[in-house]
């Protein structure tokens, strides 16, 4: 069916094309799965599907870079394990099929896990990922997982999850396309990491047979199979013209009459902090800080707190580094501050309201940032997450203030704190809209749910009309609000952002050049038209529209 | 039966790497060797999912055991191992 175009919602912008390479899914073992006929065949079954797996895992680890090799080598001792094989030994002895024998087996080591928590319930993924590949072996169906990429490939699944991402050769994949997920999916994330397109919530995506050529228009959402020599030439030539007139374009985000935007890196660890160092840009608008608090057994020492902050600085003399403080839940437990399961997480004791309970957390989060605030010269500034009232802002202003930091602010994700700005940020330096879950507290709709893509859509005009109201506060109570959820990285809603008022954009840094592009091509005022334009509008979709259709012809025929 | 305790020195706990170097080494012996808490039914020192299912802490005493030749020698090494911050080195 050649040139068949399908439409889904595109999350990281950018065309390429190439043969389609499907990731299967993780196989279960069959619910009907009769008792073996015979024990021996069915045990050496099992022993044979372990022993493959581990071979397979090793070949594969021996192939891999650095990163992926002590993953893919302890998977592998995973599915040689002897206890594992006795588990599932054991099963057959008790009449279970091979395939079932094995979740059984796999199961029961899992629930170890998930009971020591922390570190050692993350290592189920890597033992439900064997027990997956066990299975399928038995089974004769295909090995799940992303397969060995020889050259450039679309990688097409019904959802990615991290685990099946970090074996996953990045030199080889040109754009990736999922059947389900969410604008703030791993999917999504990932994809503007790498700075490859990306559709998510295409129809039937896992349906497009293997090897099939995909054109993937990650602005448009749209994916065309078998796209005729004309499409793929367009799509080249697009993509050579937007390289030119970003190429031209260097230094701070500046609109055309040269109102100024700080164009800043979204960053969630050294390694990205190194990377964002180099790029051109003005500093980061947000730094998460839990991967060195959720992978931890014990709150770390100041000190070794202390270190990895001032890796994370020392790219950034001279520039600012926004740190936001620990946003960990009920979702994102920590081992050594669990408060306890939740019916509904994202609206628990989660943020600040976590660090409420447990302030020697923040307390020593703050006096390690200080510490190496000191000796690097990064312009630090610290901001809480979720907090909602004018008391929170206070009581988190005060903490930084006593540790010796020169400026508090806070994340602006909760409509109350955007509804009342002028207040909440009268006590501290600044503000920062997280996106993301703004919109999903202003939708109540659920990020991880992707059936509610559309809901959670930056582009609603009740998401943009919360927006509006926080730039009012922060312009009346003289303190600058930037914006450090994805929507920064979309270069219309940038312009839009911009009408509203917001002082910094902050996005994955591969971003960065097509915003500055967006802003460097119209004035504040023609973004505060785009911007009434898009609050005018009576659904997202027509919110879009009418602001592609105002902008500049030179940046909607590229972008 | 030889028998050894060891306190667990890596930062992380016996776990991830720290569980993988360990079970290496046991399985590097060719000895059956056991691990456990003192007082706790012992689990299969070269089973990584056995070692990482103990769960033992940083700071946490354990108990190795082990029987054949060398086995005095092998629960030297491997104690050896344990008291060190394996997460730390590389």
């Amino acid at each position: 069916m050649s040139g068949e175009r399908r439409s889904g919602v595109g999350v990281s912008p950018g065309t390429a094309a190439g043969p389609v390479v499907q990731v299967a899914p993780p196989v279960k073992a069959p619910a009907d799965e009769p008792a073996p006929a015979d024990a021996e065949a069915a045990a050496e079954s099992v022993r044979g599907a372990l022993s493959a797996v581990g071979e397979d895992l090793d070949a594969r680890a021996a192939a891999a870079d650095e990163h992926a090799q002590p993953i893919l080598k302890a998977t592998a001792m995973i599915a040689r394990d002897k206890g594992l094989a006795k588990a599932a030994a054991k099963q057959v002895a008790a009449g279970k099929g091979p395939a079932t024998a094995i979740a059984a087996a796999v199961d029961e080591f899992a629930a170890q896990f998930e009971a020591l928590g922390g570190y050692f319930a993350e290592r189920v993924t890597d033992l439900r990922d064997v027990g997956s590949r066990a299975i399928a072996h038995v089974l004769g169906v295909p090995t799940p997982g992303v397969p060995e990429l020889s050259g450039p490939s679309v990688i097409v699944a019904l959802d990615l999850a991290p685990a099946e991402t970090a074996a996953l050769d990045r030199s080889h994949v040109v754009a990736i396309v999922t059947e389900h997920g969410g604008r703030t999916s791993h999917t999504a994330i990932l994809a503007a990491q790498m700075g490859i397109p990306a559709v998510v919530q295409l129809p039937d995506a896992t349906g497009i047979p293997a090897g099939t050529t995909v054109a993937v228009d990650g602005d448009a959402g749209h994916v065309v199979l078998d796209p005729d020599t004309r499409l793929l030439e367009i799509q080249r030539a697009r993509r050579e013209k937007l390289a030119a007139a970003l190429d031209e374009l260097h230094g701070p985000g500046r609109t055309a009459d040269g109102h100024a935007v700080a164009l800043l890196a979204n960053i969630g660890g050294v390694d990205d902090a190194v990377a964002a160092g180099a790029a051109d840009l003005e500093g980061v608008g947000l730094f998460r800080t839990e991967f060195m608090y959720l992978s931890a057994a014990t709150l770390p020492s100041v000190e070794d707190q202390a270190d990895v902050y001032r890796q994370v600085l020392a790219p950034f003399p001279g520039r600012r580094v926004v740190i936001r403080t620990l946003d960990a839940g009920a979702d994102k437990p920590l081992a050594f501050a669990d408060l306890g399961e939740e019916e509904n997480p994202a609206l628990g004791r989660r943020g600040l309201r976590l660090c409420q309970a447990r302030p020697e957390l923040l307390d020593s989060q703050l006096e390690a940032i200080a510490l190496a605030a000191k000796d690097t010269g990064a312009e630090v500034k610290v901001m809480a997450p979720m907090v909602a009232t004018t008391d929170e802002a206070e009581w988190f202003a005060t903490r930084v203030r006593a540790a010796g930091l020169p400026s508090a602010g806070v994340m602006i994700e909760v409509p109350a704190a955007a509804l009342r700005a002028h207040h909440v940020l009268s006590h501290v330096d600044f503000g920062s809209l997280g996106t993301n879950d703004l919109a999903q507290y202003t939708m109540a709709a659920d990020r991880g749910e992707g059936e509610l893509a559309s809901l959670l859509d930056p582009w609603q005009p009740a998401v943009l009309q919360v927006i509006e109201a926080a730039c009012k506060g922060g312009h009346s109570s003289d303190r600058p609000v930037g914006v450090c959820g994805e929507s920064a990285g979309d270069p219309f809603l940038a312009l839009v952002l911009t009408g509203l008022g917001v002082a910094s954009l902050s996005m994955a840094p591969s971003k960065v050049p097509a915003v500055r592009f967006a802003l460097s091509r119209h004035t504040l005022a023609e973004c505060r038209s785009l911007a009434s334009a898009a609050l005018d509008a009576p659904t997202a979709e027509r919110a879009r529209q009418l602001v592609k259709a105002g902008a500049k012809n030179e940046v909607t025929d590229l972008l | 039966m030889p028998q050894r305790t060891a306190t667990i020195g890596s930062s992380v706990g016996l776990h991830a790497r720290p569980a993988a170097l360990f079970v290496e080494a046991a399985q590097g012996t060719g000895l059956d060797v056991e691990i456990g808490r003192p007082g706790e039914d012992p689990v299969d020192a070269t089973s990584i999912l056995g070692v990482m299912a103990l769960g033992a802490k940083h700071g946490e005493e354990v108990v190795l055991t082990a029987e054949g030749d060398g086995a005095d020698a092998a629960l030297a090494g491997l104690v050896d191992l344990l008291n060190r911050d394996l997460d730390a080195e590389e």
